[in-house]
């Protein structure tokens, strides 16, 4: 070895010394936990989580979960990680009860514990972020028909069942705020179960009955897909628009053939990245989850905590012919 | 032993016929001293891999991963050395637990809720021993039958609810402390080696479920009740997956029909890995308890440096294979020497 190595070396182990001390501030570890590995909208929510990391700084994203989408697994990567001292852990829960038991000692042993997608029991976390609400998605269905129709019109409602809890809220929301569209006329409410073959029939009856009819709002991922079949398969594509909740992977087809101009579902990069921020501000004590907080998400406004520390991200996210084609390899 | 004219035969001694000795004998225990190897520098490397990892802390919250599965395993290392299998454990565990909730609905206290537990798994274990034994059904067969009817049960009792709200006192199984570190679940477990070492090991019992193991005839010739071993056995099977459910419940604190999915697996995995052969007739309760332990740490240690649950199949998948094929490689190398 000559001189030189020897003097390099020297120097590379002074810089690292150095760069040691400028490290010494650890940078902030954020567990991000998904029911499973290996699902399209779990990596792309975890792309988000990097993006809110990137612009926090000092951040590290530790994306982890189980193989299978089982409670057991969950609490192994819990366990873990309670053992690695992280400082927070965001859980899209399995189970919302048997996570409890785990989560509650992360929390005893100072480590900040949020649920967020799929929520845990309130004593298991301390605050929860859904991806939307139940008057933001009401609110949506109306306002992606409307956009389409600015002079006014007919549509209809395929829904899944008459007594799916969720799609009676979402249509009692979304009639709440129908006085803001007045020249809109809602003909009929329908529904498919949920079932393709008979979301299909349903939607092929209403356009029989309502020849005027000018969309189709299906606010159920079955009914949207089997209602832009069944009008593309009337040669009706661009004439009634179907539009809706609907999951980008299975509506491609529907927004390139027309049948669909806009739908809507939660955008999982907003969520990780959400998500990311708002646990970065929980654990760094610069906000508290209490209710009636307003916890900062960075670029996605502030979450507003409910009576029971749970909050809604924003209204579901609308996707059209000009991001089609990003997110229908994702979920 | 020069006087000794019965046990010789020529220059060396006999081999006394009725115990598993020579190249059998010498091949388990290198086994045994195989894992404890592996074993040693898995947490050798784990220490250096992690900074967290050497901590009584942690070490006793990852004892979790393995001390359910093991209060089975041992169970079914007896019932695998007699030449069954028993692939419906995880089903028993649903089943019991959703057992376990049903009582709690009607108001069931923690003994009540753990007499139901054990009695579930006693009932599968008898359902199983006599449709084998009774039936002379593979048991292969039964058990993957019995698999899907057992958490089918709990499915239909469940659907997509839970029970949950089990008593302050239920809590103690599985997320209680005997003393400092040391869990409940982990006493239990090393209470239970001891007692299935003892029963295979140092018993009439033990020996007559080798015996049924590597030849169920002769062992029915020589006046081994072979049916009533087995039940017995199935039985104990049962028990210890009810026991498992109690544990797991526990822990969980909740009850749902997707509980210890895929743990029969598992289960049979850390049996085969402790050296146990799958076709009956050999194996140790060390081995299993090793085991057990090489699982514990190696899926911990993966589990601190995040390294995803995919992987970590593939490391116990290949940490098998090769545990498997060493001693066989070896003794091939021998023979190939000699």
């Amino acid at each position: 070895m000559g001189i030189r190595t020897t003097f390099a070396a020297g120097l590379t182990l002074a810089a690292t010394l150095m760069g040691g001390t400028a490290l010494a501030q650890e940078p902030l570890r954020i567990a991000l936990v998904v029911k499973s590995l290996g699902n399209g909208f779990f990596e792309a929510a975890a792309r988000g989580a990097e993006e809110a990391a990137e612009e926090l700084g000092d951040t590290e994203i530790i994306y982890t979960g189980p193989t299978s989408t089982t409670a057991e697994g969950q609490i192994e990567v819990i366990n873990s990680l309670i053992a690695q001292q992280v400082d927070a852990i965001a859980v899209s829960a399995n189970d919302p009860d048997a996570l409890v038991p785990a989560l509650k000692r992360a929390m005893q042993r100072g480590i900040t514990v949020i649920s967020w997608d799929s929520g845990v029991a309130p004593e298991g976390r301390e605050m929860h972020l859904s991806p939307s609400s139940n008057e933001l998605i009401g609110q949506t269905i109306i306002k992606l028909a409307a956009d389409q129709l600015p002079e006014g019109g007919q549509v209809a409602l395929l829904s899944a069942t008459s007594t799916s809890t969720n799609q009676n809220i979402w249509i009692e929301e979304m009639n709440k705020v129908m006085d803001q569209y007045p020249d809109i006329e809602v003909v009929a409410t329908v529904y498919g179960d949920d079932l393709a073959d008979k979301s299909y029939r349903e939607a092929q009856g209403l356009m029989q009955s309502y020849p005027d009819l000018d969309a189709i709002i299906a606010p159920t991922s079955v009914g949207i897909v089997a209602a832009a079949q069944a009008v593309q398969d009337a040669g009706k594509a661009g004439e009634i628009n179907v539009t809706g909740l609907g999951l980008p992977s299975e509506m491609a087809g529907a927004i390139e053939s027309g049948a669909s101009k806009s739908f809507a579902i939660w955008n999982p990069v907003d969520l990780g990245y959400a998500t990311t921020m708002i646990a970065h501000a929980l654990a760094t004590e610069t906000a508290s989850a209490e209710p009636g907080a307003e916890v900062p998400m960075g670029r996605m406004g502030t979450a507003t905590l409910d009576d029971n520390n749970e909050a809604a991200m924003s209204e579901p996210f609308t996707y059209d012919a000009s991001n089609i084609d990003e997110f229908k390899s994702v979920f | 032993m020069s006087n000794d004219t019965v046990l010789e035969t020529g220059t060396r001694p006999r081999r006394l016929p009725d115990r598993l000795t020579g190249r059998g004998q010498r091949a388990l225990r290198s086994w045994e001293l195989l894992l404890l190897a592996v074993g040693i520098a898995i947490f050798i490397a784990n220490s250096m891999a992690s900074p967290y990892f050497l901590s009584a802390w942690n070490l006793s919250d990852a004892t979790f991963n393995f001390t359910e599965k093991a209060m089975i395993a041992f169970a079914m290392a007896l019932l695998i050395i007699s030449g069954e299998i028993d692939l419906s454990v995880a089903g028993i565990i649903a089943l019991s637990s959703t057992a376990m909730g049903f009582a709690l609905q009607y108001g069931a206290g923690t003994p009540v809720l753990v007499l139901v537990g054990l009695g579930t798994g006693l009932a599968c274990g008898a359902l199983n021993g006599t449709l084998v034994t009774r039936m002379g059904l593979p048991s292969i067969v039964v058990t993957i039958g019995t698999m899907s009817l057992f958490r089918g049960i709990s499915y239909i009792v469940l659907g997509d609810q839970a029970f949950s709200g089990y008593p302050a006192g239920f809590a103690v199984f599985g997320q209680g402390y005997v003393w400092w570190v040391i869990t409940v679940e982990l006493a239990i477990f090393a209470a239970l080696a001891l007692v299935f070492g003892v029963l295979l090991h140092a018993t009439n019992f033990g020996r007559q479920v080798y015996v049924i193991g590597n030849n169920p005839t002769a062992a029915a010739f020589s006046g081994v009740r072979v049916a009533r071993v087995k039940m017995i056995l199935f039985l104990l099977t049962g028990l210890m997956a009810g026991l498992a459910a109690i544990c797991l419940t526990s822990r969980l604190g909740s009850t749902r029909p997707s509980i210890a999915q895929g743990w029969e697996l598992e289960v049979v995995t850390m049996v085969v890995l402790g050296g146990v052969s799958i076709l009956g007739g050999a194996g140790s309760i060390l081995g299993v308890v090793l085991a057990a332990l090489v699982m514990g740490m190696v899926t911990f240690g993966l589990g601190l440096l995040n390294v995803p649950g995919i992987v970590m199949s593939i490391f116990i998948g290949a940490l098998l294979i090769g545990v498997i094929a060493i001693p066989r490689l070896i003794a091939l190398a021998r023979r190939r020497a000699a």
